[in-house]
């Protein structure tokens, strides 16, 4: 087996070198604590059984005369002088068992390749898992209590299916978090790109001096450009176009960067906190205390505590039986857990915009990250409890491919994206979930049809041609930053609109948000909710509108839409109704939604079922960062040769659903530039750099 | 809402639905073929609105279901004649009432059967089951992860097979039945073929 350099041997190096050297492809061990951090458990198990053996001695120890010596293991043990060889097999036990766990670590090898991630377990079992970096799900950072304490992290990368996941446990800390980002980076398709790209990518604008967001998603950039942000990146780059949906100055939810803005923040900021990105987050939705607790009182949990105890007083008020009161113990106990473990679940909550995708972060002493890249999220469900009605709280939850049976560090469940949150949260949080949703795709292809027209290609060309000449970013290059400030105005006004449809669909009824919902002879079915019960189809997605008490919207990503069908039984029929189900893959949230008119069914099912095939066509999620390399080389021109490279790979890898006309232009453009000195400093990787560009002009 | 409906597809894929059906020459019934809806659409079932030519199982196919269902009538309704040690005259008229619920179960099999369907378009599989309960699936082809062909005893003695396909989301539950064996190859590596070219992500 072989064996690469020891990250560990290079105490205080720099990470991002650690990193380098763990993602070089080579084969390389999982930190050296990590014997004592899975055997831990053992450990504590085995400490647990010994005292409760001893618990009557003990017990004597503290009441005299308490205990009942004869029944005692350990007493009888002494008593037929066997304690010996009994302590020594406990020994014996805890030696072998140290000495399995470190011979497990000892052949746990891993690696990172630019395609996959690979480890390799197992004594007498071996194991060989890979998992392939373009169809990674998401990528998890746990950090479990004790292994925190000691600065080692879990780094989980999901896949679809039920447990497919490739668990590197553990990780220097630290370094789990720089090689979440690298595998990221690689996943995302951004190849030929050192380490640093994170920072080399920002400086890429036009002389208009005029912004040019270089990363997918133009609106979030703006959006970050609030005052009092701590985007490094975007605030000084970014001539505001406020259009951004939370955009407007002083609105709590633009806040970025790392507040200790809560109590909870407060108390855990005597852990070591490794976080903080080179590139920060542009939107965070953070979970504020009052709320969270108000939340957790008021659900349902709670209604059934109350009526338990109202059944308990009256049945004894009325048979006079104090003894009845006994039972409330078990179940005060029992929900005071379930509160307890409800708000150490969600207690910090944050949820980031970062390149990479979505980060949620959650936990208090046990931690978890999770990234979920664009395009990982199947399904949205958008729920209000009755209780939380008053107060205009809401709850999102997804579906996701990758099932995890342990979930986050604490064995939370990993469907929930969004606790509780009031209208500007969901809002928020969708705008980040469903970017197809939110314009910046549509918005994308305008611009790209826009740029393959005669005028605007020119000149595009020309100013390709005049950054490659030396004189970066002067002349021409303002009409495509013009362009690009079209494209983000398009983007806005987008954003602006789709997310209005969401917030319609939240709380409306009736026709309101463009929805068709069931007609009147349905309000045998839906007696309550007939009005309401409704769906609509938005660029990128689907919406279902339904439940008057229990009110929910359920929205589905058209690129992720599985099948359709639609049904009817006989009841339906003789009411000349029908359901439609959207199906997407496995998890909390079902897209269907019933009692709708057969006609209005009907369409629905056939729009579905073309929408979902063109979206799925259209769709480059996969490769998120190829569209980003792509859109900056595209709209600068002065990228230089890696991402010049990474437009052509961009073009290749959308294959047949690229329009050839943009191929042939992007080609010609990266030509240009290629002959030319890159503009960028060539970096500490710029070997990497070139065997990246290879590999790109190869594919 | 706008209802685009019969725009939005050519109701008849040619190619795919020639060479789907590549196998089905030698069936010598040859009533296998397309049946265009004739069926006897139930009337106001909104899942047989359906343009297109819908393809047909094999009627053989009513077999394996009437021997399946003979199975299932046997399983339920023998334990109800341990009913018969109670006195009186109800515990036959159970057993009565379930064999004849069987019976009649059966005998609709037939129409049952002739209203399985499927429609190769040109982006996708529509699928079309059930008169009483009636459901119709349309299954992107870049959607399918994989295509099981099974052949169960009284399947295979009758020289049909059953084909599943396999979606990422488990609601999906599509499947062909009792289609004759060179048709059922046929149309599985039509739609492995099809779903390879048009592999999209999940």
């Amino acid at each position: 087996m072989t064996d690469g350099g020891d990250p560990r041997l290079r105490p205080g190096g720099d990470q991002r070198a650690v990193v380098a050297e763990l993602t070089d492809g080579e084969w390389h061990r999982l930190h050296p604590a990590t014997p004592l951090l899975k055997g831990g458990i053992a450990v504590v198990v085995l400490l647990g059984i010994v005292a409760n053996n001893l618990r009557e001695l003990l017990f004597e120890s503290f009441v005299p005369g308490g205990g009942r010596r004869g029944d005692d293991p350990v007493v009888l043990l002494v008593e037929s002088g066997l304690l010996l060889p009994v302590v020594g097999g406990v020994l014996l036990v805890l030696l072998v068992m140290v000495a399995a766990f470190w011979a497990s670590w000892r052949v746990s090898t891993f690696r990172v390749t630019d395609e996959v991630v690979e480890i390799r377990t197992g004594v007498l079992f071996r194991r060989e898992r890979r998992a392939p970096l373009d169809r990674i799900q998401g990528i998890n950072v746990q950090r479990p209590f004790l292994p925190r304490l000691l600065g080692a992290a879990k780094l989980q990368v999901s896949q679809a299916g039920d447990d497919a996941n490739v668990d590197l446990a553990y990780l220097r800390s630290a370094s789990a978090d720089e090689l979440r980002r690298e595998i990221l980076r690689r996943a995302g398709g951004a190849r030929g790109r050192g380490a640093t790209a994170p920072a080399g990518r920002a400086p890429a604008s036009g002389a208009s001096g005029t912004a040019v967001p270089s990363s997918a998603g133009g609106v979030a950039d703006d959006r970050a450009a609030t005052p009092g942000s701590h985007d490094l990146r975007g605030a000084p780059e970014v001539v505001g176009h406020p259009t951004g949906p939370a955009a407007a100055p002083g609105t709590p939810s633009a806040r970025t960067g790392h507040r200790p803005g809560s109590l909870a923040a407060g108390l855990t900021d005597a852990f070591a906190d490794h976080e903080l990105d080179d590139e920060p987050p542009r939107t965070v939705v953070r979970m504020r205390l009052g709320r969270l607790v108000g939340s957790t009182v008021l659900s349902g949990a709670t209604v059934f505590i109350v009526a338990a105890v109202v059944a308990v007083v009256v049945s004894v008020a009325v048979s006079g039986e104090w003894v009845l009161l006994a039972a409330l113990l078990p179940a005060l106990l029992g929900s005071v857990g379930f509160y307890g473990r409800r708000l150490s679940k969600s207690l910090r909550f944050s949820l980031a915009d970062t390149r990479d995708g979505i980060r949620v972060s959650y936990g208090l002493l046990s931690t978890t990250t999770e990234t979920l890249p664009p395009g990982r999220v199947h399904s949205v469900r958008v729920t209000q409890p009755l209780l939380w009605r008053p107060f205009g709280w809401w709850q999102v939850s997804i579906n996701r491919a990758s099932k995890s049976s342990t979930g986050g560090a604490d064995g939370q469940s990993d469907s929930s994206l969004l606790p509780v949150g009031d209208e500007d949260d969901v809002r928020r949080v969708l705008g980040l979930v469903l970017p197809e949703l939110v314009g910046a795709a549509a918005a994308d292809e305008q611009f790209t049809t826009a740029l393959v027209g005669d005028r605007v290609g020119d000149a595009a060309g020309a100013g390709a041609g005049e950054v490659a000449g030396g004189a970066a970013g002067v002349g021409p290059g303002r009409d495509a930053a013009a362009l690009v400030e079209h494209r983000d105005r398009v983007a806005g006004e987008q954003a602006d609109r789709t997310l209005s449809v969401v917030a319609a669909g939240l709380a409306s009824s009736g026709s309101e948000g463009g929805f068709t919902t069931s007609p009147r002879r349905a309000r045998v079915l839906r007696w309550a909710s007939w009005r309401r019960n409704g769906f609509r189809t938005a660029p990128g997605a689907v919406l279902l509108r339904t439940g008057a008490v229990w009110r929910q919207l359920v929205v589905v990503p058209l690129p992720r839409v599985q099948s359709v069908s639609l049904a009817q039984g006989p009841v339906l029929r003789r009411l000349r109704l029908a359901r439609v189900h959207v199906h997407t893959v496995a998890g909390p949230v079902s897209a269907e939604i019933g009692a709708l008119d057969e006609h209005d069914a009907r369409g629905f099912f056939d729009d579905v079922a073309r929408l979902a095939v063109a979206a799925a066509r259209a769709d480059r999620t996969h490769r998120w960062l190829d569209e980003a390399a792509g859109e900056a080389a595209g709209a600068t021109g002065a990228t230089g040769t890696a991402d010049a490279t990474g437009v052509v790979d961009a073009v290749t890898d959308s294959g047949a659903a690229a329009r050839p006309e943009a191929a042939d232009r992007t080609a010609g453009e990266a030509r240009v530039t290629d002959g030319t000195e890159p503009t960028r400093d060539p970096g500490p990787d710029a070997g990497r750099t070139a065997t990246g560009a290879t590999d790109g002009s190869e594919r | 809402m706008t209802r685009a409906t019969d725009e939005g597809h050519p109701g008849h894929p040619g190619d795919p639905g020639d060479r789907g059906h590549r196998g089905g020459a030698p069936d010598a019934t040859g009533a296998t073929g397309p049946t265009t809806g004739a069926t006897g659409p139930t009337v106001g079932d909104v899942t047989r609105t359906a343009p297109g030519e819908w393809r047909g199982v094999s009627p053989r196919y009513v077999g394996v279901e009437l021997v399946g269902w003979a199975v299932t009538g046997l399983v339920v309704t023998a334990p109800t004649a341990f009913l018969w040690l109670i006195d009186g005259w109800w515990p036959k008229a159970v057993t009565a009432a379930v064999a004849v619920v069987f019976v009649v179960v059966c005998s609709l099999t037939p129409r049952r059967v002739r209203a399985i369907g499927y429609q190769l378009r040109e982006d996708d599989l529509l699928l079309r089951r059930g008169i009483l309960f009636s459901r119709i699936v349309a299954v992107p082809y870049g959607r399918m992860q994989l295509v099981d062909m099974e052949r169960g005893p009284v399947v295979r003695a009758l020289g049909l097979s059953d084909l599943k396909l396999v979606t990422a989301a488990a609601a999906s539950a599509v499947s062909v039945p009792g289609l004759p064996l060179a048709e059922a190859e046929g149309l599985r590596d039509h739609l492995v073929e099809l779903a390879e070219s048009r592999r999209a992500g999940l």
